[in-house]
C-alpha cells in the first residue's frame, strides 16, 4: 500500500509539474460548466434542479480527457528507459500499475470535487435529490476508473504517447457507443451481452440514482481486466 | 554479498545475446565487464538486476535466486542502467527522495541519506534544478546517487562514465574504488583504460560468451607469454647485429622493423633477462644502444585478440 502511494505521489507531482493537471482541470470545468449552465440542454432549459445535464456532459469530456492523462504514464517510461529503473526497485509490477492508476483517479476525483459548487448552487435554487447526485458522482468515478485502466493498458505497449491516446480512444469508443448501437439491432443473448457491455446502460441507470450490483460489477470488472492486462504487459518485458 | 551466475542463457528471437555464461563475484571485488558493443554485457546485468528473466540458468545474489526471491534481491542492488534513464522533469532532490521512499528507507533516515549521497556525488549546487536541465555529467551523478542512496551491498553499473569529462571520470572512478572495498561491484565498459583503472578483475565477453576471466595482471601474462624488446643500434652493420641478436640465449625471434634507423624487435622467453643479454652483446661488439624499450602487451591487444574474428 505504501509503495502504491509512493508511486502515486510521484505521478501526481508529475501532473502538476508539467501543467497537465491544470490544463485538464480548467478544460474540464470550462466544458462541463458551459454545457451545464449556459448552452444546449442546460439546467435552465430543462427547468429541473438536477445534476443530470452535468453528468451527461462529463460522460463525454472525461471520455476524451482521460486518455490524455494516461497516455504518457507508461509509454514515456518505455521510451526513456525509466521503466527498467523503476522495475528494478523493490516494487512489484502490480504496485507500479496501481500507483499510476491511483494517481490518475485522484486527479479525476479532484476535478469532480471542484464541481461540487454546481451541486450546492442547484440545491439552492431547487430541490436537489441528494441520493441521485451522490450516485451520479459515484458513477463518474467508476466510469473514470474504467477508462483509466484502459488508457494505462494502451500506454503499456507503446513508446509513443499519440499511439497510446488513439488506441485508448479506439478501445473506448466500443464501450462508449458501438456496443450500445449494436445492441439495438441484436436479440437474445447477443443483444443482452452487447447491452451489458455498453457503458451508457450502466451510467444512465446510476445517474438516475440506482446503484445496482450489475453496474458495479461491470465498471470494476472492466477496470480490473485493464489493470491485469497492463501488469501482464510489464511482466512480458522480463521475457522479451 | 556474492553474486553467482550459473549457465545464464538469454536469446532475443533467434539471436543468442548471452550463451551459457557462468561466473562468480565475491564481496569487496570490483568486476569489470568488458566487451565490444552488443556482446551481451547489458543483458547479463539486466538479468542480475532481475529486470530480464533468463531463458536458462540461474543467478544468485547472496543466497537468493532471481527466480524465487527477486523482491529481496532488488532491495540490496543499486543499479545504473545503460543510458542512465531519469525522470527529466523532476528536481534532483525530489527524485532522490522518491527513490529513497521506494526503497522503504525509514522516514527519519531519509534526510541523512540524501545529504550523504548528495555530498558523495557532488550534487550540492544542482540539487534544486530539474534533472532535464543538468549537463550530462551531472545527470550521470544523479544516476549514481539514486543507485547509492539505500547503501546497497551490490552495485551494478552499466557504462558509468560515458559522457563525462576526464576530471569527472577520475572522480567517479575513485568513488567506485572507494565503494568497491566493502561492496560487490560489477561495472561494464568498452573502454579498456577504465576497467584497468578501477577493477580488480576483468571479464571479457564476446558474442555472448566469456573469452577471458582473471586479474588484470594475470590476463596480461596469460596472453603475453613472451617478452618483446625494441632495440636501436645505429652504428652496427645490419646483418652482423641481426646475427648477434639471434645468437643470444633465449631469443626466439628477431625482426628488423626499420632498416634506416636500425631498429630491431627482439622476442624472447619470459624467464631470461633479455634486456641484460642484449646490452651485454652490444657492449661486446662495441655497439652503442640508443634505444632499448620493453614493449608491453597492452590490454588493448589482448582485447583485440580475443574479440576479433
Amino acid at each position: 500500500m505504501k509503495q502504491v502511494w509512493n508511486i502515486a505521489k510521484r505521478e501526481l507531482s508529475a501532473y502538476f509539474d508539467s501543467l497537465m493537471a491544470y490544463i485538464l482541470l480548467i478544460l474540464f470545468l470550462g466544458f462541463s460548466g458551459f454545457f451545464t449552465w449556459i448552452y444546449g440542454s442546460d439546467i435552465f432549459y430543462i427547468k429541473q434542479a438536477t445534476l443530470v445535464p452535468f453528468f451527461n456532459i462529463a460522460f463525454w469530456t472525461l471520455f476524451f480527457f482521460i486518455p490524455a492523462l494516461t497516455m504518457r504514464m507508461l509509454s514515456e517510461e518505455n521510451r526513456s528507459g525509466t521503466l527498467e529503473l523503476l522495475l528494478t526497485k523493490p516494487v512489484s509490477n502490480w504496485q507500479v500499475v496501481m500507483g499510476k492508476f491511483t494517481a490518475s483517479l485522484l486527479l479525476i476525483a479532484i476535478a469532480l470535487l471542484l464541481t461540487l459548487p454546481y451541486a450546492i448552487t442547484i440545491s439552492a435554487i431547487g430541490n436537489l435529490d441528494a441520493g441521485q447526485a451522490f450516485s451520479g458522482y459515484f458513477a463518474l468515478l467508476l466510469f473514470s476508473a474504467m477508462y483509466i485502466s484502459i488508457g494505462l493498458f494502451t500506454s503499456s505497449f507503446t513508446k509513443n504517447q499519440i499511439v497510446s491516446y488513439l488506441m485508448a480512444l479506439f478501445i473506448g469508443v466500443f464501450f462508449q457507443i458501438i456496443f450500445g448501437m449494436l445492441s439495438m439491432n441484436a436479440y437474445g443473448f447477443a443483444g443482452r451481452l452487447l447491452d451489458y457491455l455498453s457503458v451508457a446502460t450502466h451510467f444512465q441507470s446510476m445517474t438516475r440514482g440506482v446503484i445496482d450490483s450489475r453496474d458495479l460489477i461491470f465498471f470494476l470488472g472492466v477496470s480490473f481486466i485493464g489493470l491485469v492486462l497492463t501488469e501482464a504487459m510489464l511482466i512480458k518485458k522480463r521475457f522479451a | 554479498m556474492d553474486i553467482v551466475v550459473e549457465n545464464l542463457t538469454k536469446s532475443y528471437g533467434t539471436q543468442k545475446a548471452v550463451n551459457n555464461i557462468s561466473f562468480k563475484v565475491k564481496t569487496g571485488e570490483v568486476l569489470g565487464f568488458l566487451g565490444p558493443n552488443g556482446a551481451g554485457k547489458s543483458t547479463t546485468m539486466r538479468a542480475i538486476t532481475t529486470f530480464l528473466n533468463p531463458d536458462e540458468g540461474d543467478i544468485y545474489v547472496g543466497n537468493y535466486s532471481i527466480k524465487t526471491d527477486a523482491d529481496k534481491i532488488k532491495k540490496s542492488i543499486g543499479y545504473l542502467p545503460e543510458n542512465n534513464p531519469l525522470y527529466e522533469d523532476m528536481p534532483v532532490i525530489d527524485y532522490l527522495r522518491f527513490v529513497a521512499e521506494i526503497h522503504e528507507i525509514p522516514r527519519a533516515d531519509i534526510e541523512d541519506k540524501m545529504i550523504n549521497v548528495i555530498a558523495t556525488c557532488g550534487l550540492e549546487k544542482e540539487k534544486h534544478k530539474k534533472i532535464g536541465e543538468l549537463s550530462k555529467g551531472y545527470k550521470q551523478r544523479v544516476g549514481l546517487a539514486q543507485a547509492l542512496i539505500h547503501s546497497p551491498e551490490v552495485l551494478i553499473l552499466d557504462e558509468p562514465t560515458v559522457g563525462l569529462d576526464p576530471n569527472q571520470i577520475k572522480e567517479i572512478r575513485e568513488l567506485i574504488k572507494k565503494i568497491g572495498r566493502q561492496k560487490t561491484v560489477i561495472l561494464s565498459s568498452h573502454i579498456l583504460a577504465e576497467v584497468e583503472a578501477t577493477c580488480d578483475r576483468i571479464l571479457i565477453i564476446n558474442k555472448g560468451k566469456i573469452v577471458a576471466d582473471g586479474k588484470t595482471e594475470d590476463l596480461r601474462k596469460q596472453t603475453q607469454g613472451k617478452q618483446l624488446l625494441k632495440v636501436r643500434i645505429p652504428d652496427a652493420n645490419m646483418n652482423e647485429a641481426f646475427e648477434a641478436l639471434r645468437a643470444i640465449d633465449g631469443v626466439v625471434l628477431v625482426d628488423i622493423t626499420d632498416k634506416e634507423q636500425r631498429i630491431f624487435e627482439v622476442q624472447g622467453d619470459h624467464e631470461k633477462d633479455l634486456p641484460r643479454a642484449v646490452f651485454e652483446t652490444c657492449v661486446k661488439n662495441n655497439w652503442v644502444i640508443t634505444q632499448l624499450t620493453p614493449v608491453e602487451t597492452k590490454l588493448e591487444d589482448i582485447f583485440m585478440k580475443l574479440t576479433s574474428g
